[in-house]
């Protein structure tokens, strides 16, 4: 998407529910659902003598992520209060950190249209969530159950040149969240929420524009969407003399645009000062280093070690391992058949298409990783070809069924038999006279009848190159 | 009769020794509360299931369970600490009908040493002011002369005990609350280190100050009640880890081998001369007791009083802002007229809600940490607040505990500001500093002015160190004997 | 140096409501209260680092248990108005 002269400067603050059994600051249960103002506490009603203790877990979810996104993981940082009234907000201020956080300085390495980009990460901070409110007409109704649960809110630095690498970004975030078990990274639910920081400016200047944040964007789709209309709508605004209001503007995925809030425009004065019910955060190196040698194998690593140990491309490598339970599932398959480019393959194209239109996950799909890996090695031994590997696909993912259990039921083996084959070669041959001579007269075209012809014959068994090497032979004459 | 006169610690030991029943106890204290709390108005809101928590504790002794060492006492529990069932209201008009579902640690600890509510008291409005001229639910008297106030916050507390309505009151003190009133009323009264005793479920004024802690007849009580309520609390992350010591059982009276710190900065013509004598006798009976004198210096004293407001009305700003009506509290009445937005719904209901002290401090501590200013006031302030912290650890290095006044006149009249700037200003000094260093500070009856009206003495030490304080309370309490009490109280 | 309070700033910041009277009152007492705080410029605090909790306490987490201490009819118990098990306030939006 070029816009021209201008460029776009974009930064993405992606807030991360942490997995965690219990809220950030109290002990009642942090999981979504349950029945409404079930989950709750003196301490997440904001009851009066209500005080927050902090949980370790949270702590130790967030030092992961931190470590994941190369960040320094500060030795002491600070919870402060984030001071707002709002009904969802029980204590009339929420408890985040502002200028001591616990990681900084990170940076992720995403693949836009193949090319390998870095984006630098600000910090990462520990947050509590507010409540929730729906709104009836005259009045409001508040649910405190999200009320305390813990968040990580990532920054990134403004430094994201285009919708598409904004979408890929948070894609990778929500891939590293998921890696490490620490968030599901649903962004429909909200267990995920991207709030993106766009302005503009003329190519070449250093100075920024004035910048516009955009709330409510819950796919990876409408990140692109919403970015690009925002990018658009600022630059025909200056373009037509008009100055940006430094706001916050609502995405409206029906619209495809994004709309002013138009609530009070005086910024916000939060009165951060560091909250005395708290102790600064203090983390021992050992418990630290002690996390960062558990974590899993990240994305990036994995995707070297797929490089150098199964010889894929790099592109492959980055898309497998988005999702870890995809990149899981390859090893598997690719150890059983030792074809490690097909089962990439296979899984970029027909596997991946086929979760997308039937809206599972890997972990659901039909086909087994051993599965794909016994298909695969049917048509390396050249039991069947890969033509005919797409329709035991199609029957492996409709029964669930073991590709050698199809091939026999269906009596679909690949005729390699040059003889067999050959056989059919001469009979279609002979049938077709007319174009025999059609084809020695020049039309090369004609080749292709012939083959099809075998293949109907053959219903579709007979190995294509053999195919294709005899009738060459025999129609040389 | 005799029971009302008796201490707490005694109460608690004739009832595990079925002299007295807890049901016979707090009968006589409610007599006792019924007769006098018309006029006195020490009890906001008085336990209408006292007798049958009562009971429980003599079903229990019955039985021959383990009952605590406050077995059967009656306790005054300032309207600041959460009282499951029983209505909590920090005097404001914001919490008229809070009834909390669970109760402070501070009580649960008291309930399970086996003593029994029989009211919450009175005070200033959310603890702010020296006066208990807040309250929401009227001013309360000093039992000793009804035109004089008990001192605040905590004054329900200390008239509560001072007019024998119950033995022990819990009060809490942020900047003197519970010293001064103790000072005034005639009572021991102990802020213990911050830390010390969990704030969980107590409201907050100034997170980083508050600290409950007895009131009570006499130091031997105030030690007891202390190591009740004393000790880290899981649900609190600023309560320390420190055992608590047997304070109540290693009480000593020979200071011989202490050092008494005497501020300089402390003894001032600021001091009325009647109040100047009785803490010159008290610091008299200690060298006598054995100790040394020692004068130290507090440069920063003096500033410790804007610092103090600074970072209290910092923190109370924040504090308060959970006080908006939406799930609990007061609500503005709106049938007459919607309110314009959700801020004005806030606006309303906490503007109607609070009482002007309560506002005032409000306003300041959020201009205060508003955009612009955080650097040159709180942020200066809680900088200052390390070195005045350093102080007291740099005296501490010279003398075990340090001796003056609380402050700097008795009791004053009710509606009487006082009309001395200087002797005003000065009176903060006395106490906020030890909430601002986190160190303990009490309070312990040194005589009477020349009203007749009874005079505190302070004591100081350093952090963790509340057996050396309660020493030389101890100390000066053996000596004096005291033993007036407020006219009429009979 | 007077420091000029903004009091309907404040007083809408803190959500108070205020009688037009009320501001100006509020200006002198609350300007005059900030003189005091003048003394405290004064000092020097050249590298000391700002002190919120005056003892020295040990850290303490919590392990990441679920423990239920109220039910959802204490939660509303107090509640001014509420829709079912949920807390009413007047429209947000």
């Amino acid at each position: 998407m070029a816009y021209g002269n201008w460029e776009p400067v974009i930064g993405l603050e992606i807030h991360a529910q942490l997995q965690t059994v219990s809220k950030m600051f109290s002990s009642d249960s942090a999981s979504f659902g349950g029945a409404d103002n079930e989950n709750i506490s003196p301490v997440s009603l904001g009851m009066p003598g209500a005080l927050p203790v902090i949980n370790k877990k949270a702590v130790e979810y967030s030092v992961k992520v931190g470590l994941a996104l190369n960040c320094e993981i500060k030795t002491q940082s600070i919870f402060a209060r984030k001071n707002y009234f709002y009904p969802d907000l029980p204590k009339g201020y929420q408890i985040s950190q502002y200028d001591q956080p616990i990681c900084e300085k990170g940076y992720v390495d995403i693949f836009v249209n193949g090319e390998k980009r870095r984006i630098d990460i600000t910090r990462a901070h520990m947050e509590e969530d507010a409540g929730k409110s729906t709104h009836h007409g005259d009045y409001s109704l508040i649910n405190l159950n999200r009320a305390g649960v813990p968040l990580l809110e990532i920054v990134s630095d403004p430094v994201i040149r285009s919708p598409a690498e904004a979408a890929e970004y948070a894609r990778t975030i929500r891939g590293i969240l998921r890696y490490l078990d620490v968030c599901d990274g649903n962004l429909e639910e909200g267990s995920l929420r991207c709030d993106c920081n766009v302005s503009v400016r003329k190519k070449g200047e250093t100075k920024f524009g004035t910048r516009v944040e955009i709330k409510n964007v819950n796919s990876f789709r409408f990140v692109e969407k919403a970015i690009d209309y925002e990018i658009q709508r600022q630059i025909d605004s200056i373009e037509s003399g008009e100055k940006i209001i430094q706001e916050t503007r609502l995405y409206d995925s029906t619209k495809n645009r994004t709309n002013s809030m138009r609530s009070k425009e005086e910024a916000s004065d939060y009165r951060y000062f560091p909250d005395p019910d708290l102790l600064p955060v203090r983390l021992d190196v050992s418990w630290v280093e002690k996390i960062k040698s558990s974590l899993p194998e990240l994305p990036l690593a994995r995707a070297a070690r797929f490089q150098s140990a199964y010889g894929l491309p790099e592109y492959d490598s980055t898309v497998l391992v988005l999702e870890k339970s995809i990149a899981d599932y390859f090893e598997v398959a690719a150890k059983e058949c030792k074809n490690p480019k097909a089962v990439s393959n296979w899984i970029m194209t027909d596997i991946m298409r086929e979760l997308k239109e039937s809206e599972k996950d890997i972990e659901h799909a039909p086909i087994k990783a051993s599965q794909l890996a016994e298909m695969i090695k049917l048509i390396d031994d050249k039991t069947i070809s890969s033509k005919m590997a797409k329709t035991v696909f199609a029957e492996m993912w409709k029964t669930g069924q073991n590709a050698g259990d199809i091939v026999k039921a269906q009596g679909m083996s690949q005729i390699t038999d040059a003889g067999a084959i050959e056989k059919i070669v001469d009979e279609i041959i002979a049938k077709n006279p007319s174009q025999v001579t059609e084809y020695l007269s020049g039309k090369e075209k004609v080749f292709g009848f012939f083959v099809g012809q075998v293949m109907k014959a053959s219903k579709g068994q007979a190995n294509p190159e053999t195919v294709n090497d005899l009738l060459k032979k025999k129609l040389k004459v | 009769m005799d029971i009302l006169k008796s201490p707490a610690t005694d109460i608690a030991a004739q009832v595990k020794q079925k002299k007295i029943s807890a049901k016979e106890v707090m009968s006589a204290f409610m007599k006792q509360t019924e007769k006098h709390n018309g006029n006195i108005n020490a009890f906001i809101t008085v336990n209408d299931k006292a007798l049958q928590e009562a009971e429980k504790v003599d079903a229990k002794i019955a039985k021959g369970e383990e009952v605590g060492p406050l077995a059967g006492v009656p306790i005054a529990v300032k309207d600041m600490l959460c009282t499951k069932g029983l209505r909590t209201t920090a005097a404001s008009k914001m919490l008229y009908n809070f009834v909390p579902p669970y109760s402070a640690t501070v009580v649960k600890r008291l309930e399970a040493a086996g003593a029994v509510t029989i009211g919450k008291a009175n005070q200033d409005e959310f603890a702010m002011g020296s006066s208990n001229e807040t309250s929401h639910f009227g001013g309360v008297k000093n039992p000793w002369n009804a035109d004089y106030v008990p001192g605040g916050s905590s004054g329900g507390s200390a008239a509560a005990v001072a007019a024998r309505m119950a033995p022990i009151a819990i009060g809490t003190d942020t900047g003197g609350s519970i010293r001064q009133p103790s000072s005034f009323c005639g009572l021991v009264g102990v802020k213990p280190t911050y830390g010390r005793v969990s704030r969980y479920g107590i409201v907050a004024f100034a997170s980083s100050l508050d600290q409950a802690g007895p009131m009570t007849l006499n130091v031997k009580d105030a030690a007891a009640a202390l190591e009740v309520i004393s000790g880290q609390c899981d649900h609190d992350s600023t309560t320390s880890a420190q055992p608590v010591p047997k304070w109540s059982q290693n009480l000593n009276s020979d200071l011989k081998g202490m050092k008494i710190g005497l501020p300089k900065e402390y003894f001032t013509d600021a001091i009325r001369p009647d109040v100047r004598k009785v803490v010159d006798n008290a610091i008299q009976i200690a060298k006598s007791a054995g100790a040394e004198l020692v004068e130290i210096s507090l440069p920063l004293t003096r500033v410790g009083v804007p610092v103090y407001y600074l970072v209290t009305t910092c923190e109370a700003s924040s504090n308060l802002a959970r006080y908006d009506g939406v799930r609990y509290g007061y609500r503005a009445d709106f049938s007459k007229s919607a309110p314009e937005d959700i801020a004005d719904f806030y606006s309303r209901n906490r503007g109607e809600g609070f009482g002007l002290e309560v506002k005032r401090r409000i306003m300041l501590g959020t201009f205060a940490l508003s955009s612009g200013y955080y650097d040159a006031y709180y942020k200066k302030a809680c900088q200052v607040r390390r070195l005045l912290r350093e102080d007291f650890l740099k005296a501490f290095a010279k003398c075990d505990a340090i001796m003056g006044p609380v402050f700097t006149t008795p009791a004053f009249k009710v509606g009487e500001k006082i009309n001395n700037p200087l002797q005003m200003y000065m009176n903060d000094i006395y106490t906020v500093s030890a909430n601002l260093a986190g160190i303990p500070g009490m309070s312990v009856p040194g005589g009477y002015s020349q009203e007749g009206l009874p005079v505190g003495i302070q004591i100081n030490a350093a952090h963790f160190e509340e057996q050396k304080m309660l020493n030389v309370a101890y100390a000066i309490e053996k000596a004096l004997q005291l033993k007036e009490v407020p006219n009429g109280i009979w | 140096m007077d420091i000029m309070i903004d009091v309907k700033k404040v007083a809408d910041l803190a959500r108070l409501h205020m009688q037009p009277d009320e501001e100006s009152k509020y200006q002198a007492q609350l300007s005059a209260i900030f003189k005091y705080f003048e003394e405290v410029a004064l000092i020097d605090t050249n590298g000391i680092e700002p002190l919120t909790t005056p003892t020295e306490i040990e850290q303490v987490w919590r392990a990441d248990e679920k423990v239920t201490e109220l039910t959802t009819e204490d939660a509303l118990s107090n509640a001014p108005a509420k829709s079912g098990q949920l807390f009413r306030v007047p429209p947000v939006v």
